[in-house]
């Protein structure tokens, strides 16, 4: 294991790709592709083996921490100047969410090979970019920085669906960036706050702070501060109702996009929820608790029920998201430890599992330029080993066990059930629903006789086409079988994100000894822990 | 070495099997994917064997054993644990051994059938969910089989999948087991919260400590909630009232699937759970009721639609249905022996009736309308008399299979308080299976051949489908006679043989020996008489008097068609849920809330901001003039504002 800035190199190696890239000439596409597909493969492999070397089993906090100030705050050499800190490390939680990250980015420029022939260099560009900013936000552990990766994962992303997307991209992609961005400048709002409180950008020094009662958050500006973290997150979810950018994004987006954005970008918001949310404003977090399961809920039931009567196939998938992305919210804010490992399990599997079914769609696109269910019909004919690869993904959608979908929602449902019954009773209605729109689809896409004469002679699958599938489908197995290799890894970051939630309660009483804090001595950080007293003695709003 | 400690190699064959076949079969001979999936299903139940073998020299005691942690999180853990006790013996008996003798049979029915190496494939997939199920040690690996044959049973109903009306079963069995889940996984919830396991033995010992209150066992206690959710999933599972309505349909897939995954295992798995959680149940009046109230109506209620059928694979459906119902009533009053014997022998007599028919079907070329068959009992010999043992088993006469077990369970209902009625609509529902059983007999075999003898070719089965045949004929005949000492006084071996599991279910033996014993031999002639009586009405009406069926069915037309329309719960369940259910998503959840409520609204904000921006850079004129007046008016206002802002109220984030 090489010591150095690991995290930083697996941030900034697909840029020092995306700087090789621009030396290539604009219409040598072979080269460009296989260069952009050795960087993003040489990313994953390090991602595997630094992170799974890194974080050892059973570890809790940071690891692989790298801090240095960046930006001084302040006037220079004065008493009160500050520093915005470079700060990254990763934990059981992120963990995962990079290797995702990784292995979806080699996936989307494989499945990019031949069906992006336009702007070919750029493509690749924009792909390796957005892996710089989703690698980036996961592993930042500075409110700054994680909000400047966040804002630079989203241009890429904007160019991708705006430039190689369908018909309708420009639309879709101005409403996902305007979405979006409504949703940051609220947490913007919310990050200056916090410095303004604490004087640092650095998450744990200010949950340091909120836990240790240097800094004390009145209830009516804590509920303000969580709901501006909040609605970012549920944005990018997305939480009914703010999901509707979604189907648009989808449908507009080339493949690739999808499957980075189903992928990994709607895990950004449930990631925030966990990482921010939950542990920096617990209490506002149990007050909001039953609204946002009841949204939860409703998004579980609402995308189940509108993605069965779509005749865009695409678009079905696309809701399906917001299906399955309710369960992981509802698994977050339940409180469980049980139901928080499902949700986080179950952003890997839906990670896997909707960016293969993206993929598939992606493959009859290719094959036939329509995603209308009533152009399809009959495909397992002229295509078996498609079919099989699709069914056998929509099977992990769906949740059958021994695939990867069912650990987490089993988890998620359990663990829900465990504090309120309720809720997973509605959740768990969409398990009957998902069979339903997933069966049905399937059905009049591949089933059945050959209704329109042009699929008679569609192609199955290729050579590449082939690996990538089994690959995904290999994953999937994994998974669903060998899931205790993740949730043994995530366990201990889980167990302290429910910990942190339990924070004794000095601000509503002050006989509450300091002592009573047993968590911050735990703190592996080697920030800089020492808050500015006067900041929280002029916290604003205080009267 | 000792297989009881591998017992994973059991399920794991097929399994290996069915990716083989899966994989690589595609491109390979008929030859190569039988030996395949054959070899694997007969290893697996030679392995059995083995395994039982050493079971029953270790003196029958519980054997589990755990090999990997399969999900772990929190408090919460589900391991690859399996186990074997004695009824987990009967089941893998019943799994392996009919299961191998329907794949010997397949190999000869499906031998010119286009994607021969995907149904052994599918088949093989079967049969290792279903091993799991039946092996499994706790509940979450119970769900792994029990949804995994679901998946089986999807892929293999809908195996032609060309035809719509295929595709459509094999979904619609898929999702309303799915609902039946939905209730199992509640349970499975609920079990956890109360038990903090899902582990058999754990949560059984949990479960019979006396310690437990009245919130617990009273009448709508956890137990009766987990009970009945967990028996939500059964009546989904073993196609019950109301879930029932899967199983019919499934006679889409083809013959040797409805005889192994719609007769004879799979859809016992309902059965086997509640037999397996009897601990729960017995500890729940409620549930018991309910479940012993559910299993004697669906009985009842397939047995009338099985009297007017006329596709000959539909009638043996209904007829599953109907005998399912039977196992639960025989758990539901607490006779959980009786039910697994019912269970057992009922595998060997109705995977015989629906191999029969199928070797019917195969020697009509198809056909499967029993309006178009008659007169074939000369032609087609062997399956003539096997399929007329399986019927007289199933009829319940003495001394065949069927009569032993279901002479148990009626006289296990007769004898609980309250019985009476379940006992009296159990022997009505014995006398309509007479009946509609008998009438498949004789409008098949007997009377003028009613096809155009022209075209079609009768020809008998080959003899890979005859031998399983002639096996499960000998199985139906001496299948029950385990029990049959006690019908003279002796003891019930197999009750006897499943007490260890059954023990504190069995508590309530019947007092005096001798007056139940009495009893039992009243009933058992009660019961054959009616049996009796079924047979003679269907040779009057479809022997004697071949055209009385039509003017009485003539002359009850409402009441005929009501059951010949399977009492149009179909069209119910189509008219109150799936439209409705579809109308809504479409039009209120998509149309009005997405498309017009909030992308409206998001829109529409986005044009209300492009009109202000409209109207608002008209103050852009470029006049020097009105720019200027503009800065005067700024700077009135700011410091407007520095002199009149009340000093109490700072303005946020200016402090610092």
């Amino acid at each position: 294991m090489p010591a150095g800035p690991l995290l930083s190199i697996l941030i900034f190696l697909p840029a020092i790709g995306a700087l090789a890239l621009l030396l290539l000439r604009s219409n040598d596409h072979e080269w460009i592709r296989r260069l952009a597909f050795a960087v993003s493969l040489a990313e994953f492999i390090l991602s595997l083996w630094w992170l799974l070397r890194g974080v050892p089993l059973g570890s809790t906090g940071y690891q692989l921490e790298e801090l240095h100030p960046w930006i001084a705050l302040g006037a220079h050499g004065s008493l009160t100047q500050t520093y915005i800190n470079y700060h990254l490390g990763v934990d059981g939680i992120s963990l995962f969410l990079v290797i995702l990250t990784t292995f979806l980015t080699v996936v989307s420029i494989l499945c990019s090979w031949n069906s992006i022939q336009k702007r070919v260099k750029e493509f690749f560009i924009a792909l390796l970019l957005l892996e710089v900013g989703v690698v980036g936000v996961f592993l930042s552990v500075d409110l700054f920085l994680f909000f400047l990766f966040w804002e630079v994962m989203l241009i890429p992303m904007y160019l991708l669906i705006g430039i190689w997307g369908h018909d309708r991209r420009i639309y879709a992609a101005v409403k996902f960036i305007l979405y979006t961005m409504a949703g940051s400048i609220l947490m913007l709002v919310g990050i200056l706050w916090l410095y303004n409180a604490t004087g640092t950008f650095d998450l744990q020094s200010i949950q340091q702070a909120l836990q240790n009662g240097a800094l004390v958050l009145p209830r009516g500006t804590e509920t303000l501060l969580f709901l501006a973290f909040f609605v970012a997150f549920a944005i990018k979810v997305p939480l009914f109702p703010f999901h509707t950018w979604l189907p648009d994004a989808h449908v507009e987006a080339p493949t690739a996009g999808s499957v980075m954005l189903a992928g990994v970008l709607l895990k950004m918001g449930t990631y925030g929820m966990i990482r921010f949310c939950l542990p920096l404003f617990p209490d506002a977090s149990h007050r909001f608790a039953p609204a946002i399961a009841v949204l939860a809920i409703i998004g579980i039931i609402y995308g189940a029920l509108v993605a069965l009567v779509q005749p865009n196939l695409k678009k079905l998938v696309a809701y399906s998201s917001v299906s399955h992305l309710g369960f992981v919210v509802l698994g977050i804010f339940a409180f469980q430890v049980i139901s928080v490992q499902g949700a986080v399990f179950q952003m890997l599997a839906h990670g896997i599992s909707t960016g293969g079914l993206f993929l598939l769609v992606g493959m009859l696109y290719d094959r036939r330029h329509t995603f209308e269910m009533s152009q399809f019909g009959g495909l397992a004919t002229p295509m078996p080993r498609l079919a099989a690869f699709f069914l056998f993904v929509a099977l992990s959608s769906l949740g059958l066990p021994m695939l990867n979908g069912f650990v987490g929602e089993f988890l998620i449902l359990l663990g829900t059930y465990q504090a309120h019954w309720n809720w997973a009773a509605w959740a768990a209605t969409g398990v009957i629903l998902s069979a339903c729109y997933l069966l049905w689809s399937y059905q009049r896409v591949f089933f059945g006789e050959i209704t329109v004469e042009k699929n008679r002679t569609l192609a199955d699958v290729s050579a590449r086409e082939r690996w990538i599938l089994v690959t995904v489908a290999v994953i999937t197995l994994w998974m669903g079988i060998g899931s205790v290799f993740i949730t043994g890894r995530t366990a201990a970051a889980s167990q302290s994100v429910i910990e942190q939630m339990t924070r004794p309660h000095r601000a509503y009483d002050a006989r509450t000894p300091l002592e009573a804090t047993p968590e911050v001595g735990q703190q592996t950080s080697g920030s800089a822990s020492a808050i500015p007293k006067q900041n929280s003695l002029e916290r604003p709003g205080t009267r | 070495m000792p297989i009881l400690d591998h017992l994973w190699i059991i399920p794991l064959l097929p399994l290996l099997g069915s990716a083989i076949n899966g994989l690589l079969g595609g491109k390979w001979p008929n030859k190569i994917v039988n030996s395949v999936a054959l070899g694997a299903t007969g290893l697996s139940f030679l392995f059995a064997l083995e395994a039982i073998r050493e079971f029953f020299a270790g003196g029958q005691v519980l054997f589990r054993k755990h090999f990997f942690d399969w999900i772990s999180a929190g408090a919460f853990t589900a391991g690859f644990d399996l186990q074997m006790d004695q009824l987990t013996v009967v089941m893998v008996l019943v799994v392996t051994g009919v299961g191998f003798l329907i794949h010997i049979y397949a190999t000869g029915y499906m031998a010119h059938e286009s994607g021969y190496y995907r149904f052994f494939s599918y088949l093989n997939l079967f049969m290792f969910f279903m091993l799991i199920l039946v092996l499994a040690a706790n509940y979450v690996l119970l769900f792994v089989g029990w949804e995994g044959v679901g998946l089986c049973s999807y892929l293999l109903i809908g195996f032609y999948f060309l035809k719509k009306s295929a595709s459509d079963a094999g979904k619609k069995a898929f999702i309303v087991n799915r609902i039946g889940d939905f209730g199992f996984m509640l349970g499975m919830f609920l079990l956890f919260r109360t038990f903090h396991t899902l582990d058999f033995t754990t949560l059984f010992a949990a479960a019979s400590n006396p310690a437990w209150g009245h919130e617990a066992w009273g009448q709508f206690g956890t137990f009766t909630i987990a009970c009945l959710l967990l028996f939500m999933g059964a009546t989904g599972k073993s196609a019950q009232l109301p879930l029932y309505v899967w199983l019919p349909d499934a006679m889409e897939g083809p013959t040797p699937v409805s005889a192994l995954i719609h007769a004879a295992t799979m859809v016992t798995a309902g059965v086997y759970v509640v037999a397996r959680s009897h601990i729960l149940f017995v500890h729940s009046e409620t549930a018991m009721v309910v479940v012993a109230v559910v299993g004697c109506a669906t009985a009842f209620f397939a047995a009338t639609i099985g009297l007017v059928q006329t596709d000959i694979k539909r009638v043996l459906a209904y007829s599953t249905v109907s005998q399912l119902g039977y196992m639960f009533l025989a758990c539901g009053v607490g006779a959980f022996s009786a039910g697994i014997f019912h269970l057992m022998t009922h595998a060997f007599f109705k995977a015989l009736l629906f191999l029969a028919a199928g070797s019917v079907i195969h020697a009509m070329g198809g056909e499967q309308d029993m309006r178009k068959m008659g007169g074939l009992s000369e032609k087609i010999k062997y399956t003539y008399r096997t399929m007329l043992i399986a019927t007289l088993a199933i009829a319940g006469i003495p001394p065949l299979a069927g009569f032993f077990s279901k002479d148990a369970i009626l006289l296990s209902a007769f004898q609980i308080t309250g019985g009476h009625p379940l006992y009296a609509i159990g022997l009505l529902t014995a006398l309509l299976t007479s009946f509609y059983m008998f009438r498949l007999i004789f409008l098949t075999f007997y009377g003028k051949p009613r096809y155009d003898e022209h075209h079609v070719h009768v020809h008998e089965s080959p003899w890979s489908m005859l031998g399983p045949l002639v096996v499960l004929a000998v199985l139906s005949v001496i299948g029950g006679w385990i029990a049959a000492p006690a019908l003279w006084g002796g003891p019930d071996y197999f009750t006897s043989f499943l007490a260890p599991v059954f023990a504190s279910a069995q508590g309530a033996e019947a007092v005096n020996e001798a007056a139940a014993h009495q009893l039992e031999i009243i009933l058992a002639i009660v019961a054959v008489t009616s049996a009796l009586i079924g047979l003679g009405v269907a040779y009057w009406l479809y022997v004697r008097q071949p055209g009385k069926p039509e003017q009485i069915a003539k002359s009850m037309r409402p009441v005929y068609n009501t059951i010949l329309n399977k009492y149009y719960v179909d069209e119910f369940y189509a008219a109150v849920i799936i439209k409705p259910l579809m109308w809504i998503s479409t039009n209120v959840l998509w149309k009005f809330v997405d498309v017009a409520a909030i992308d409206g609204t998001v829109n529409g904000i986005a044009s209300g901001a492009t009109s202000i921006g409209d109207t608002v850079r008209h103050t852009q004129s470029g006049n020097t003039r009105s720019y200027a007046v503009w800065v005067v008016i700024g700077a009135l206002v700011v410091i407007a504002v520095i002199f009149f802002w009340p000093a109490s109220r700072p303005v946020i984030g200016m402090v610092r």
